[in-house]
């Protein structure tokens, strides 16, 4: 009935000229690139397990037939033991696709197959993709392609991913399953003492009207024979879970072992007597480049300091190649302020002009200065994800990562987290138990993120010696780091108490990243950086310069226009004494013209709050404003210093910034920068991921008040240093 | 039989026995740990985890789990 019923969507689907297709596979078998060659996307492929956390879809026509193409996040099986797993196995069930790609890593034929096994029992259609079969071949290892496919009971279609070679096959092979009927699938044969069960189960199930219409039976009993919690929850109430618990105990006890080990290994000899005639392996290779690199690099004595100097040179690359093209943007935009002040009369006011050149040039402008240091820091990040290094980072922390009572997964999103938050919480996917991925999604905004890295290259340059730049930045990456650590051990030891789950990760082989790739990503980081600087940076900075800007006072204190008359009358107008008078006058009308504005006035209202940590009301508006994005902080900064700034050559912010704050303050306002609240997008990230406001606004909360009670220590105890 | 725990780096043996609960029994299956699997252990550091090979695929093993797993020379 149920086939009956599956051919007739079928049918439906190829009149519609539209097909359902969904791509399953390992971690790191290459799924994402071959959706980029069928779709023509350019989802972002790393080389560590894990890259696709969620299911993103395409369309792709071949022949006149339109596919929508669907990529499933990894998995090593369909029991649900992660949210990716149960993502991928909800999407089979529910959408039930018109065909399933089983991409597999040909140099690991055996275990990739394993996930094919059991969605042979869904009944599903498969095409399998034989993917990098070019390494496997230059392995000497060489694949009976009919016979392989007669064995497995589905088409084979060796591709190579990265060079889009086998993708008409491919695409013809999907054709032809949709429009040709098969044969029953080839099913693994359990032995007789399992089969006996399995078939009692799946009449049990066949008889029930709630479970045989969502899951083909002989796949639910298996399923449930292999004990997996997320069916039998759902099924808590059916009575065939009492006779699963049956089923099992009679199976231990006739066999030995609990049904799912007697499962895992008739699959595997399923698939082994598939492998012995149908895969030749010329050469005994072993040991591979991949391990000889790994010899060193996750070295016990070695692997640490490899690590530290790999980071310190991150650091330090984005901050010595990015200076020349940040000062050619920095000329650039200075220019521009003054092409477009001389179209106006000089001294005459305007409100456009100061729009156009403090808040639009001093804000926008201020923040794409600092592109340059952005691509670099997310080309390095690329590098270190598509090598496979950070899989042996993750490997490298999990001892020191233990005593905090996580794993080394955690560490994966950790370091995705110094280039963005959004995708490093996503990233905690990976981690199965609940604890744990919560603890690591709270604690990610302390990984300095991209959007804080123009602060630090504003600041830094401003108040320290050039020798200090790179280590100063590496400091304040590794205060972020520690303070992660503190944070995960504290929510360990308290609010998400529980054992340390086992720690089980694939180590993917080393690759080359190609070029192609490494530019692709970078110039989508760089594209969105743009991208945020001309909206949500645009809007925030015309706001924030209209609250700096008004409402203008027409009454002051003092009479400065007076003041100076009179000093006019006293010196010689080109006198040093005139010049320095005048200069000070004119800062005490700017002043109390800034804090007659709506930004002043709401600066003022919140200093007492600031005052112990050393800032003043310019600063704690900056802050606001960062909060929707943590680069506004820079263009607010640049809109306060450049609005009311009467001469036409004024000195660049740095100096500006030199000329107002001590070095402690500079280094507190990088440190409260970096602990403080996360931006709006990380906390309805972490509302979304955690399912939880309560879990986002502790973040919220809890990293604020860490980092006011940090920066006014800091700020306290060295003003002693300082002034004492 | 001894704990994979036990096993120097490069030293070739076979899986026996994972006595651990069903959950993480059925996690090492799905990525190609079962009876009868040939593991070389790749490295290993004093107290951190094990990376072994499984065929072609190099797995890294916290310590928790590989004293759980009962292997033969």
């Amino acid at each position: 009935m149920r086939n009956a019923e599956s051919r007739r969507r079928r049918e439906e689907a190829t009149d519609r000229r539209c097909v359902n297709v969904a791509l399953a596979g390992n971690p790191n078998s290459g799924k994402t690139t071959i959706f980029n060659d069928l779709t023509g996307a350019r989802q972002h492929v790393g080389n560590y397990p894990g890259v696709t956390v969620e299911k993103k879809s395409g369309v792709c026509r071949h022949k006149g037939l339109e596919l929508n193409i669907a990529d499933l996040p990894g998995t090593y099986s369909l029991t649900a033991h992660s949210v990716e797993e149960t993502v991928a196995r909800d999407h089979l069930l529910d959408a039930r696709p018109d065909v399933v790609v089983v991409v597999l890593d040909a140099s690991n034929l055996e275990r990739n197959l394993y996930l094919a096994t059991q969605l042979m029992e869904m009944n599903l259609r498969l095409v399998l993709a034989l993917n990098m079969s070019d390494v496997a071949a230059a392995r000497g290892t060489e694949f009976d392609l009919q016979l392989l496919s007669q064995l497995l009971g589905a088409p084979v279609v060796p591709t190579v991913g990265h060079k889009k070679e086998g993708i008409g096959e491919l695409l013809d092979a999907i054709l032809s399953t949709v429009e040709h009927q098969q044969d029953a699938p080839v099913q693994v044969s359990y032995g007789r003492e399992l089969e006996e069960e399995i078939a009692r189960l799946a009449d049990l199930i066949k008889g029930s009207n709630a479970l045989s219409g969502k899951y083909e039976p002989r796949w639910l009993a298996i399923k449930l024979l292999e004990n997996d919690t997320d069916l039998r929850e759902q099924l808590a109430s059916h009575s065939v879970v009492a006779a699963v618990d049956h089923s099992s105990k009679r199976i231990e006890d006739l066999l030995g072992h609990p049904p799912e080990v007697i499962i895992a290994e008739r699959r595997y000899g399923f698939i082994s007597g598939a492998c012995t005639e149908a895969v030749r392996s010329t050469v005994e290779a072993r040991h591979t480049t991949s391990d000889q690199i790994d010899a060193i690099v996750t070295n016990r004595v070695l692997g640490l300091p490899v690590f530290f100097i790999l980071m310190y040179l991150v650091f330090h690359l984005t901050f010595t190649l990015g200076d020349p093209p940040m000062g050619w943007l920095e000329s650039l935009f200075g220019w521009l302020g003054g092409a477009i002040s001389s179209l106006w009369a000089p001294g005459s006011e305007s409100a456009i002009r100061s729009l156009l050149v403090d808040g639009i040039i001093g804000g926008v402008g201020g923040v794409l200065v600092f592109l340059p240091n952005i691509v670099l820091l997310f080309l390095a990040i690329t590098i270190l994800e598509d090598s496979g290094y950070m899989a042996r980072a993750a490997f490298l922390m999990d001892r020191f990562m233990h005593k905090i009572g996580l794993h080394g997964k955690s560490f994966i999103p950790m370091l995705i987290g110094f280039g963005c938050s959004i995708p490093a919480i996503m990233a905690t996917r990976t981690i199965e138990n609940r604890r744990d991925r919560l603890t690591t999604m709270l604690v990610v905004p302390l990984m300095s993120c991209g959007a804080r890295l123009p602060i630090y290259a504003l600041i830094i340059p401003a108040f320290f010696p050039q020798t200090w730049h790179a280590p100063m930045l590496w400091v304040i990456y590794m205060i972020g780091v520690v303070l992660a650590v503190f944070a995960a051990k504290l929510l360990k030891a308290t609010l998400f108490k529980g054992p340390a789950p086992p720690f089980v990760m694939e180590l993917p082989p080393y690759r080359m990243p190609t070029l192609k790739g490494m530019m692709l990503h970078t110039w989508e980081r760089a594209w969105l950086y743009l991208k945020k600087a001309g909206t949500v940076i645009l809007g925030i900075s015309i706001v924030l310069w209209a609250m700096t800007s008004y409402p203008k006072q027409t009454r002051f204190s003092r009479d400065y226009e007076g003041e100076i008359a009179a000093l006019v009358s006293q010196h010689a107008a080109d006198s040093d004494a005139h010049a320095a008078k005048t200069a000070a006058i004119d800062q005490a009308r700017q002043a109390e013209e800034l804090a007659y504005t709506v930004a002043g006035r709401v600066g003022s209202a919140i200093e007492p709050v600031l005052r112990p940590m050393g800032f003043d009301w310019k600063i704690g508006t900056a802050l606001i404003g960062a909060f929707a994005a943590k680069e506004v902080f820079v263009a607010q900064l640049g809109i306060v210093y450049s609005v009311g700034e009467a001469d036409e050559e004024s000195d660049s912010l740095r100096n500006r910034l030199r000329e107002s704050y001590s070095p402690l303050q500079a280094f507190c306002i990088m440190l409260f920068c970096l602990v403080s609240a996360p931006c709006m997008a990380t906390i309805a990230v972490t509302k979304r991921e955690s399912n939880s406001w309560g879990f986002a606004l502790f973040q919220l909360g809890g990293l604020t008040a860490l980092a006011w009670i940090l920066t006014t220590a800091v700020y306290q105890v060295g003003s002693v240093f300082t002034t004492g | 039989m001894v704990p994979l725990s036990l096993i120097d780096s490069g030293c070739r043996v076979r899986l026996h026995r994972i006595c651990a609960g069903r959950t993480l029994t059925a996690r090492l299956a799905s990525m190609g740990l079962v009876p009868g699997t040939e593991l070389e252990v790749i490295s290993r550091s004093a107290k951190g985890p094990l990376v072994v090979s499984v065929g072609d695929t190099r797995l890294v093993l916290g310590r928790g789990m590989v004293s759980k797993i009962l292997v033969l020379p």
